[in-house]
């Protein structure tokens, strides 16, 4: 048998009280591809992180070739031929490609560098114009500027950290074809992942992780999606597309809605879509199209420059400042729920009543009833299932993703809002959260709210829209109704530009 | 009025050299990220310990490069309170000045340095000294080292995107070390040339805001080397502009005559918050921390 090559050797590492991973074993050889599986929090990155030299372990080592190494940074990992392509890009967007590169090879000419990153671009069919500047790249040429640039360094063990998590599904499809190339040629690369599809077609061997623990080491001719998902949660959770039973009329409607692009981006370009109530209305697209644009104009924080935005019984609500929005029954789970949807340093009672306090639940402009607050927050704590709440008075920055989001969906819920504006409500939140979070807008949708679910993870759009609109350069360049061809709406996706 | 522009002009190169030099030194520490509020501090450290060494026999040269090393001693307090402590970059570099303000006053007073004149540094060619010919090569050495050099690639990294600095291997920590002392020198040089070569006294105000229009500067130049000496120059010029209208005798009020700088700063302030990208070139992680420990 072929000597292990990356070996990490039973590591525990723990974070305050917390144990991120606890005795775990993990090895990769040369030319295969190795698919780490678990949800968020399971324990997969922090033991990357180790293995690539970020983290130190409390216990345990890491091997390679059969010997134990130690490092105590990017750079001793380096020398090891250990790289690791980080989930967010480790590049500095002002520097050029070439910058970027030679940043991370130390000690070598930049001539050199240059000659030789053209030369292994070449080999993997990448087009990079190495005097380009990196915060002009796409996303996905940034992610291939980040595998260039550990081979270069002379990445034998490619890291690859949730690679495909901001790309396309064809740009997915790309990588997977470079990834494969990588192996063929003798590297030793694994792939850390939540998608099912990608462990089971495109690596040769799967190691599953759960709660810090190495749950099953196996290959993919051995599993199926339904058993690897039973492994990964520990249950089995099958979310299938339930659609809309009554649609109702248009209680949204947006016409030629613009908005400036800001700093060097794209704005809107003239969005037109209606949403009915009792229907969720599913915006697809590349990140990067619009989506935040169109969420901040919907909640009236983008300067909107044209366009009309008609609300059922309010008549154009352009110029209605957000919490006019809000008064009129807008509800909002932003993209980012630790700066836009909670205050972090602020208590769970705190976020939970400052709703209720703009509408005086809790005792006029001078009193603020603190008791009522934290009986209503415990109440909707209770019926909203968010878990780890040691008190309320703890700060809401210490939940965990998926219940930071129950907690912003039960404020946001705490009236039952006539339209619903979702951004990527479930991303970064393991299968069992984000199905929570589902119920909850389907639920939502049920009672006859419209739902506005912009979302760049082509499964959600499909498991949840009753319609879907491609977003695409600022604009609305195409619209399915339910149920959709995958393929049309990805083509869609990426037909403008 | 010939005569007027003559004795302008010939004195605008000793009113920039200051702050050009500040600006320069607050570069360097800023472009590895380092949001450096303490100018002043730095400035008053250097001109003191120009005085100091002149007046206990050192030649002009010396003195200058005392101010350096005050300038850098100094630095070195700052660099151990915000890279290393990873205090808030604004509050450390607001105590350091009130710090170094009252720290030199109380050992100029001490030490009895306080208005007593110097000979100081003479000019060597077209009626400008050393320092003044040294700038432009002093700015020249800034932009090759940030902009040739593996260091000022790891500087600037680190500036920018300081998780991505880690991840290749560079001690931000220590980069951002190295960046403040050699700003500070830079600084404490600036401060140094203002007692040693243009007042040639020691007198607790000779500083006089010239850190704080040293900042504005580095923003109006966007931090770029090359233009923060066209600055230094543009203010210069105004401040070369206050003695020679009052040598004229003309009866304008002392203090209106010595806004022209500050009113410039606020114009120049004014101008680059309105321009659109006026945001654009300032390092990303100017004043971030960088902690590698922490969950993202």
């Amino acid at each position: 048998m072929m000597p292990n090559a990356l070996r990490l050797r039973n590591v525990s590492k723990s974070f305050g009280t917390f144990k991120a991973l606890d005795n775990v074993d993990f090895s990769v050889r040369a030319g295969e591809v190795h698919a780490l599986l678990g949800e968020n929090g399971a324990g997969k990155s922090t033991l990357m992180n180790i293995a690539c030299g970020l983290y130190a372990p409390d216990e345990g080592h890491v091997e390679v070739d059969g010997e134990a190494v130690s490092m105590s940074d990017a750079r001793d990992a380096a020398n090891k031929g250990i790289g690791m392509v980080h989930q967010h890009f480790k590049l500095v967007p002002a520097f050029t490609v070439l910058e970027n590169i030679v940043l991370f090879n130390p000690g070598r000419q930049a001539a050199e560098i240059a000659s030789q990153a053209q030369d292994l671009a070449g080999k993997m069919g990448f087009d990079l114009d190495l005097s380009r500047r990196t915060g002009s790249l796409g996303i996905a040429e940034q992610q291939r500027l980040e595998i260039l640039k550990v081979l270069v360094a002379g990445a034998r063990f490619v890291i690859l950290d949730e690679p495909t998590a901001v790309l396309s599904d064809q740009e997915a499809r790309a990588l997977m074809t470079i990834i494969r190339g990588l192996a063929a040629s003798g590297s030793a690369v694994i792939m850390v992942t939540h998608k099912l599809h990608e462990a089971l077609g495109h690596s040769d061997r799967i190691t599953v992780m759960r709660g810090g623990k190495r749950i099953a080491e196996t290959s993919p001719g051995e599993m199926d999606a339904a058993k690897l998902t039973t492994l990964i949660v520990g249950e089995q959770i099958v979310e299938t597309p339930a659609p809309s039973a009554v649609i109702g009329k248009t209680r949204v409607r947006l016409s030629s809605v613009r908005v400036p692009g800001r700093s060097g981006r794209k704005g809107l370009e003239g969005i037109d879509f209606r949403v009915r109530g009792g229907e969720i209305y599913g915006v697809a697209g590349v990140a990067g199209n619009g989506q935040n644009e169109l969420a901040d104009v919907l909640m009236g924080t983008a300067e909107q420059t044209g366009g009309s935005i008609e609300f059922e019984g309010h008549g154009d609500i352009s110029t209605l400042p957000p919490g006019g929005r809000r008064k009129a029954g807008f509800a909002a789970i932003p993209v980012d729920r630790y700066r836009h949807g909670l205050a972090g340093r602020r208590s769970v009672a705190e976020n939970y009543a400052v709703n209720g306090v703009l509408s005086g639940s809790y005792g006029g402009w001078l009193r603020f009833n603190r008791g009522q607050a934290r009986k209503q927050t415990q109440k909707a704590i209770q019926a909203f299932d968010v878990q780890g709440v040691r008190g309320t008075g703890m700060r809401a920055g210490l939940l965990s993703g998926g219940n930071a989001q129950k907690l912003v969906i039960a404020r946001e819920f705490e009236t039952m809002p006539e339209v619903v504006l979702a951004h990527s409500p479930s991303r970064g939140l393991d299968v069992r959260a984000g199905a929570a979070v589902h119920e909850r807008l389907r639920a939502a949708r049920d009672s006859g709210a419209a739902v506005i679910l912009i979302s760049e993870d082509l499964d959600e759009i499909f498991l949840l829209s009753d319609r879907i609109g491609v977003l695409s350069g600022g604009r609305m360049v195409a619209e399915f109704e339910a149920p959709a061809n995958r393929n049309d709406v990805g083509k869609a996706m990426i037909s403008h530009e | 009025m010939t005569e007027f522009l003559f004795n302008w002009l010939v004195n605008v190169p000793a009113f920039a050299v200051p702050f050009a030099l500040a600006a320069l030194g607050l570069i360097l520490s800023e472009r590895a990220g380092v949001l450096n509020l303490g100018a002043e501090g730095f400035m008053l450290a250097g001109a003191l310990a120009g005085i100091g060494v002149t007046i206990n026999g050192g030649p002009p040269l010396a003195a200058l490069a005392g101010a350096m090393l005050a300038g850098m001693a100094m630095g070195l307090v700052f660099a151990f309170l915000t890279a290393s402590l990873r205090i808030n970059h604004v509050i450390a570099g607001l105590a350091l000045v009130f710090f170094a303000d009252a720290l030199t006053r109380y050992i100029a007073s001490y030490a009895g340095w306080t208005n007593q004149a110097i000979k100081g540094l003479e000019p060597i060619f077209l009626g400008q000294d050393l320092v003044v010919w040294a700038t432009p090569l002093i700015c020249l050495g800034c932009v090759l080292l940030l902009n040739r050099t593996r260091f000022g690639l790891a500087l600037r990294a680190v500036g920018e995107n300081p998780a991505a600095a880690d991840a290749a291997g560079i001690d931000v920590t220590t980069m951002r070390i190295l960046a403040i002392l050699l700003g500070t020198a830079l600084i404490g040089l600036a401060g140094g040339y203002l007692t040693v070569a243009v007042s040639k006294i020691w007198t607790g105000s000779v500083v006089g805001g010239r850190g704080w229009i040293a900042i504005a500067l580095v923003i109006f130049a966007r931090w770029h080397p090359w233009r923060a000496v066209l600055g230094a120059i543009l203010f210069g010029c105004i401040e070369a502009l206050i003695p020679r209208i009052a040598a004229t005798g003309a009866d304008v009020p002392r203090y209106f005559l010595q806004m022209p700088p500050y009113l410039a700063t606020l114009a120049v302030m004014i101008w680059s918050a309105t321009r659109s990208s006026g945001g654009g070139a300032q390092p990303a992680a100017l004043g971030l921390h960088h902690i590698r420990e922490d969950r993202d």
